[in-house]
């Protein structure tokens, strides 16, 4: 059978583990996460939460973890600081750079004047407040991934904002690809204590085109009132393969908005689960995926109405161009008196080929009476007659495509607090759909 | 208003178009000369709006029988964006929001692909802006609406000044102005047709497309073309549409149709 071969495939990425750390109960995490890696298998086409993702092609390869590898075989491409140049957020306050999921200090600064540190090292630092909320969040009970990711736990960003600090700048978390074959556990968890708030930018680059495995873990923690702007780059090459579990979780009355934008990847996936935990709370995910060729790029999303009174706002949208899949799954669940909870999700889609194709299911779970919950899906090909609006005013009927498909995309872009990186996506978008240059884009 | 010396700009003979298969223009003739300006109106369902959208060349139409020159040329023959650098301008009943682009942008591109088919310079982004702004004052629009989104969480009058800022920037030579005075109040009715009656000159001619009589108080036709079952079965001054705001559409079917029966 299909599963002892794939459960075979999991023990052999288990090979090349950290160092046991001098924390029991860091090393209790690990053992616990290596058992379930060994008592699941590799999801499949039979498995419900990967009905239209089909991993296998990722079973048909070899990785090795990159933490501990030898010195980079020849060829392998170099990171060198003009790389990272090229990827800076210049409005940020604080940088972390992982290379193959590796803390890389020569690369990173913190101007920020709160805790933006290596977990590796913030494990200790931090020991109280990381022990908390480490491996809270993101359940890898029944998620191979995650078991993964959480076996390998050693570097990491530890982003820990304190009470009523409202930091202006992001934070932006860089995770470069840089070798073929590897096997990379990127690893976030961001505190935000009561009343503060912050932005941080999770950003995933290739520096060359290779096939490599990414595993990302992020877990966020909102205390009372806290507020987290969370952005979500996924630019990873054309062969990778790219797996992310992000769980959150608000206390009252705290706001956590996010936008995700996926470009790359051969396959990914990428599943995000909120928590409303707590009475006020308020969360707002947006998300994007651009792909052609034959990417396939899968976002799960659970939005969890735990208490009365959250509100959710989800706006995910699909440009799928050539032979490539888009699948969306978003799971509202509002749960037995979760009243007056205030719920809208949208899932649009745009096809751009014959041969593209989305599927996308909405999914509301409503156990309580007094609850507002809007849901809507959307698939289809550009509107006749916005086609038609902009060619009456001139516009080729390629200009006019190319335009609107851009516009399409620029909606959820434009959701991005960071300018900086706002305007290099509308470029990377501008340049994807091939849409009319429109000059210089007006502050905003 | 009527020259002696105009041109002829658009020549309409026995048009026939459908939709969805369903005949809605039978049979429509016109003939329009630069300088004038026509009101066609009508009662619902009459074709005006389908008679707008085949002359701008929407899709959804298709031509069945007729002919439609516009300065010499085949109309019919010309894609959508050939006929609006060629001059034609359709101010739409509903325009469309563009998430996403800004008006500024959106606004930049459509007025650089003109002048460029035209054969004159483009501007660039800062030349533009003070071109733009200067436009926009004859609409006393906001310049905020060069950052918003195309069209997007517009109000009803803002979306029919961007309609006619759009035409003060393309300079066309025949404007049809598809239900503009639709969902506007009066200060914004004045404003609206304020534009348009500045931009009116002897070059250019425009078609007001229009249920009621109120926007021929602005804008004032030089003939009055009533529709009824897909073409214009009566023509009139400007005093006509006082005729129908008074005394509705039903008198001028029956006028038809005893017509019809003199005639047979």
């Amino acid at each position: 059978m299909n599963t002892v071969s794939t459960s075979r495939y999991l023990d052999s990425l288990l090979q090349g583990q950290p160092p046991a750390s001098p924390l029991s109960w860091l090393n209790a995490l690990r053992a616990n996460a290596v058992d379930r890696v060994g008592a699941l298998s590799v999801p499949t086409t039979r498995d419900e939460d990967w009905r239209f993702t089909d991993i296998s092609p990722l079973t048909k390869l070899s990785f090795q973890p990159a933490l501990g590898a030898a010195q980079p075989a020849p060829g392998t491409a170099q990171l060198n600081a003009a790389d990272i140049e090229r990827w800076s957020i210049a409005e940020a306050s604080a940088r972390l750079v992982f290379v193959d999921g590796m803390y890389a200090p020569e690369h990173s600064f913190n101007r920020a004047g709160i805790t933006v540190e290596n977990l590796a090292s913030g494990v200790s630092t931090h020991a109280a407040a990381v022990q908390a909320q480490l491996g809270r969040h993101a359940a890898f009970e029944h998620n191979a991934f995650a078991a993964l990711n959480t076996a390998f736990l050693h570097d990491g960003a530890l982003v820990i904002v304190p009470r009523d600090a409202a930091l202006k700048a992001p934070v932006h978390l860089l995770y470069v690809a840089t070798r073929k074959q590897a096997a990379s556990y990127p690893r976030c968890l961001v505190i935000a204590e009561t009343g503060s708030a912050a932005t941080v930018v999770e950003d995933f680059v290739a520096l060359q085109e290779a096939s490599y495995f990414t595993n990302a873990v992020t877990e966020m923690s909102l205390a009372g009132n806290a507020a987290v702007h969370h952005v979500r780059v996924q630019r990873d090459g054309a062969e990778a393969f790219h797996i992310a579990n992000c769980a959150v979780s608000l206390a009252s009355a705290s706001r956590y908005h996010s936008v995700s934008v996926a470009l790359g990847a051969r396959i990914s996936r990428h599943n995000l689960n909120v928590l409303l935990a707590a009475e006020g709370a308020e969360c707002s995910i947006d998300g994007l995926a651009l792909i052609g060729g034959q990417q396939l790029a899968d976002t799960h999303t659970l939005i969890d109405h735990a208490t009365p009174q959250c509100v959710s706002r989800q706006l995910h949208k699909c440009i799928v161009d050539d032979a490539a899949r888009a699948v969306f799954n978003g799971n509202i669940m509002v749960r037995a008196g979760a009243q007056r909870t205030d719920s809208s999700q949208s899932s649009r889609n745009l096809l751009l080929s014959a041969k593209a194709r989305v599927d996308t299911k909405p999914q509301l779970e409503i156990f309580a009476d007094d609850v507002k919950c809007a849901h809507g899906a959307t698939v289809g090909q550009l509107d006749v007659d916005e086609v038609f609006y902009l060619k009456s005013r001139g516009l080729s009927d390629t200009a006019a495509r190319n335009l609107l498909t851009y516009a399409f995309g620029a909606e959820v872009i434009e959701r991005i607090p960071v300018a900086s990186l706002r305007q290099r996506l509308e470029q990377l978008v501008l340049a994807q759909t091939q849409a009319p240059a429109l000059g210089a884009v007006h502050p905003s | 208003m009527i020259y002696q010396d105009s041109k002829t700009l658009l020549t309409v003979r026995k048009l026939h178009a459908t939709v969805n298969g369903i005949e809605i223009l039978k049979g429509m003739d016109l003939t329009i000369k630069s300088g004038e300006v026509h009101a066609i109106m009508g009662p619902n369902g009459s074709g005006k709006s389908t008679f707008s959208k085949v002359l701008a060349g929407h899709p959804s139409y298709e031509v069945s029988g007729g002919e439609v020159e516009f300065e010499g040329r085949n109309l019919l023959d010309l894609k959508p964006e050939e006929r609006a650098r060629a001059g034609v301008f359709l101010g739409f009943q509903y325009p469309i929001e563009i998430p996403g682009v800004a008006n500024s942008q959106f606004l930049r591109l459509a007025y650089n692909t003109v002048q460029t088919e035209r054969g004159k310079d483009e501007l660039d982004p800062l030349e533009f802006d003070d071109f733009v702004r200067e436009k926009m004052k004859l609409l006393e629009m906001n310049p905020d609406f060069l950052d918003r989104s195309v069209n997007e969480g517009f109000s009803g009058g803002e979306k029919k000044r961007n309609e006619i800022l759009q035409m003060a920037l393309l300079e066309p030579r025949l404007a049809i102005l598809d239900e503009t005075d639709s969902g506007l109040d009066i200060d914004a009715l004045r404003i609206v047709a304020g534009g348009v009656n500045q931009l009116a000159n002897k070059d250019n001619a425009i078609v007001l497309v229009t249920h009621y009589q109120r926007l021929l108080n602005y804008i004032v036709p030089d003939y009055v073309h009533v529709m009824e079952s897909g073409r214009i079965v009566k023509t009139g001054g400007k005093e006509l549409a006082l005729e129908l705001e008074a005394r509705g559409y039903d008198w001028v079917g029956a006028e038809v149709k005893a017509n019809a029966r003199v005639n047979a």
